[in-house]
């Protein structure tokens, strides 16, 4: 007796075995690097959720060409160092034919000379411009650059016919690149900046600086940083009854904002994403299906909403997937295939790479949004 | 906007910066007269007030004024953890070693509290709406109404029990002369105790009344405690009215430097009033050299 169940679970175990090695010879193994603990865990989790997801989707119908994917995630917990061992395994032991990731700009930084001299593919999820400024040949990024934000904001001031503004800066790096982009940009738009201030990320009132703003010529005011600061100024600005239209950056675009700042956000609008007025956008938008489907599967799968961190990884996922498909195999001829990519319409806008352009997006990835009933609506 | 009217604004804004920074000041300076250590987990007391009504709000989901209460009952209770746990069991040790367990103790807190309540920024419903209210030209809010008039409360509250009651008495005494008030048969170990549990529950009342304001988070007791010990050094450790003139006056310099010179100088400010207090003035801006503080 005992011997034929250990005959059977023998054989069962070797068909398993055979099974397995019979797929593994059909995958294509994709590394993911994100920071799923630790001071980003809000980019890396809503990351690593999505691109599990869309792996897992892909895999269901049928894998891409009859060749199934196989992801293999690392956490980094933020940490530029933890990011380039993990790189490097990928890369040794798991031997990916191509990366997404890492998280935050500091990281992929770091992770950059890994891949150049693997040559290895790497699709960042972070925002910084210098990930692709200058190009690398092996790296491409599918977050927004900051400019482009600036560049949606002055357009739209542009057609209000606007153009004294008001800038209230956070003084950490989020707050000093956009202030960087904010002047860069200017003349080009027309913009003549009055008043040029800041505010401490930790800062608890804002009165002083919005009052010495109210007493200027400033038509529109720009505040650009991250929660909670933004907010805080969104709750001055309405004690004081300041009048000036008030703008903010893509670093409030999620509901957190709308939350902390409550009655005060009304009005507020802010460059964004598409991601979170996917339902309201017109039916002439290129990446309304991509938008719903990955809001509707997010749903799904994790009861949340889908946001734009997740987003960036549904591209970089998407983008490795349409290169395959159109015949690349090795690590080289993906890359071949990510610059070859033409009018791809993603989560976070529509992606053309080229020799000379890595990041792929124009400032028709954002739209321009207004806070209305604690909502987001898409601004006139 | 005139110039006149701008000014007003800084001044209102800084008055109720500045009445926070006093309430947390006397925390420090009440432990200080009576341990002669700093407490640099005062500003925790702080966070804990706004967080504790928070998660008494959203997940206990009790009505604001039953929160707000419970929350300092809370926080008091925590005060006296501290003391029995962290400070009673080193009474012998020197005070710059304890100086440095409350700085230890101060981490714990505030790390225990990230680990429960996470590190995201809540924001708190104001007391009683959110009407501007206009005052020639300058704004206020209801909830810096509240603020004034709770800390004006307070301190009338904290000289009473200071200079009238058996308590109160007992631990200026204490502050005089320990020995000499153990000698007496005043239970100096308790009046420690007592120290630690008043200061902890003014600190969190500062941070709720506070909170719907600036919002809170588990690290804002950083950088409110260390405003409030330099409100506390203006004014010379004094558990009196100099620590709250010390409070407002750094509020209002915050205020108008932020208003008139630039936003960038603004915590620079404090630390530089601090500095030269120390260098120039070490009794406090009002006292005089060498007196018995309380």
């Amino acid at each position: 007796m005992l011997t034929r169940i250990m005959t059977v679970l023998m054989l069962s175990a070797t068909l398993l075995l055979s099974a397995s090695f019979a797929l593994a010879a059909d995958t294509i193994k994709i590394g993911g690097l994100f920071s799923v603990t630790g001071p980003p865990a809000f980019l890396g989790e809503p990351e690593r959720n999505t691109a599990k997801m869309v792996v897992d989707g892909i895999n269901k119908s049928g894998g891409i060409k009859g060749q199934k994917l196989e992801l293999i995630v690392y956490d980094t917990a933020g940490d530029a160092t933890k990011a380039v061992q993990m790189a490097t395994k990928l890369i040794r032991d798991d031997k990916v034919v191509a990366i997404i990731g890492p998280s935050t700009t500091g990281e992929t930084m770091a992770v950059i000379p890994v891949v150049e001299k693997a040559r290895i593919p790497l699709i960042s999820c972070a925002a910084g411009s210098k990930i692709t400024d200058p190009v690398k040949r092996y790296v491409f990024k599918t977050a927004q650059n900051d400019a482009l934000a600036v560049e949606r904001i002055y357009d739209y001031l542009k057609r209000q016919r606007q153009n004294r503004v008001a800038l209230l800066t956070v003084s950490d790096g989020f707050g000093a690149s956009g202030r960087e982009q904010l002047k860069a940009l200017a003349p080009r738009f027309g913009m003549q900046i009055v008043v040029d201030d800041t505010y401490g990320p930790k800062d608890t009132d804002m009165t002083s600086q919005l009052t010495k703003i109210r007493a200027s010529q400033a038509q529109v005011l720009i505040v650009w940083g991250t929660n909670p600061g933004p907010a805080v100024i969104a709750k001055n600005a309405r004690q004081l009854g300041l009048k000036l239209p008030l703008y903010m950056s893509h670093g409030v675009s999620s509901k957190k904002f709308i939350a902390l700042a409550g009655d005060a956000a009304e009005g507020v609008r802010l460059p964004s994403g598409k991601v979170i007025v996917a339902d309201a956008l017109s039916k002439k938008d290129p990446q309304k299906a991509s938008l719903l489907a990955f809001v509707k599967d997010y749903q799904n799968h994790y009861k949340q909403e889908g946001d734009h961190f997740g987003g960036h990884a549904w591209d970089a996922v998407m983008l490795l997937k349409a290169a395959i498909e159109r015949g690349a195999t090795t690590a080289e001829s993906i890359r071949d295939g990510l610059e070859n990519t033409r009018n791809f319409h993603g989560i976070g806008g529509t992606f053309t790479y080229s020799a000379g352009d890595h990041a792929g997006l124009n400032k028709e990835a954002f739209v321009m949004v207004e806070i209305k009933n604690r909502d987001w609506s898409l601004a006139k | 906007m005139e110039l006149g009217t701008q000014l007003l604004q800084y001044l209102l804004s800084g008055l109720s910066t500045g009445a926070i920074y006093a309430l947390i000041g006397i925390g420090f300076s009440i432990i200080y007269n009576a341990t002669g250590i700093i407490n640099f987990a005062q500003g925790e007391f702080v966070m804990l007030g706004g967080m504790l009504t928070l998660f008494l709000l959203s997940v206990l989901q009790l009505p604001l004024w039953i929160a707000i209460p419970l929350a300092v009952l809370l926080a008091a209770l925590v005060g006296l953890l501290f003391e029995r746990l962290a400070i009673r069991p080193l009474r012998k040790a020197s005070p710059i070693s304890l100086v440095i367990i409350t700085i230890g103790g101060a981490i714990l807190i505030r790390g225990l509290a990230m680990l429960i309540w996470g590190k995201d920024t809540h924001s708190l419903p104001s007391f009683t709406g959110d009407e501007p209210i206009m005052l020639a030209g300058a704004t206020l809010l209801p909830q810096h109404l509240w603020i004034f008039g709770i800390t004006v409360v307070l301190i009338g509250l904290n000289k009473w029990f200071f200079s009238h009651t058996i308590s109160g008495k007992a631990m200026r005494a204490c502050s005089y002369n320990p020995r000499a008030a153990g000698l007496v048969g005043i239970d100096v170990r308790r009046m420690v105790l007592l120290s630690f549990v008043i200061s902890a529950a003014m600190g969190a009342l500062a941070g709720i009344i506070v909170a719907p304001l600036t919002m809170t988070a588990y690290d804002v007791g950083i950088m409110l405690g260390l405003k409030g010990f330099c409100a506390a050094i203006i004014g010379g450790m004094s558990s009196g009215l100099s620590t709250v003139i010390g409070g407002l006056v750094l509020g209002v310099l915050e205020s108008l430097g932020a208003g008139l010179i630039s936003s960038g100088y603004k915590d620079a400010i404090a630390f530089v009033i601090l500095l030269l207090i120390l260098f120039l003035r070490p009794q406090g801006l009002f006292g005089k050299p060498e007196s018995e503080r309380v």
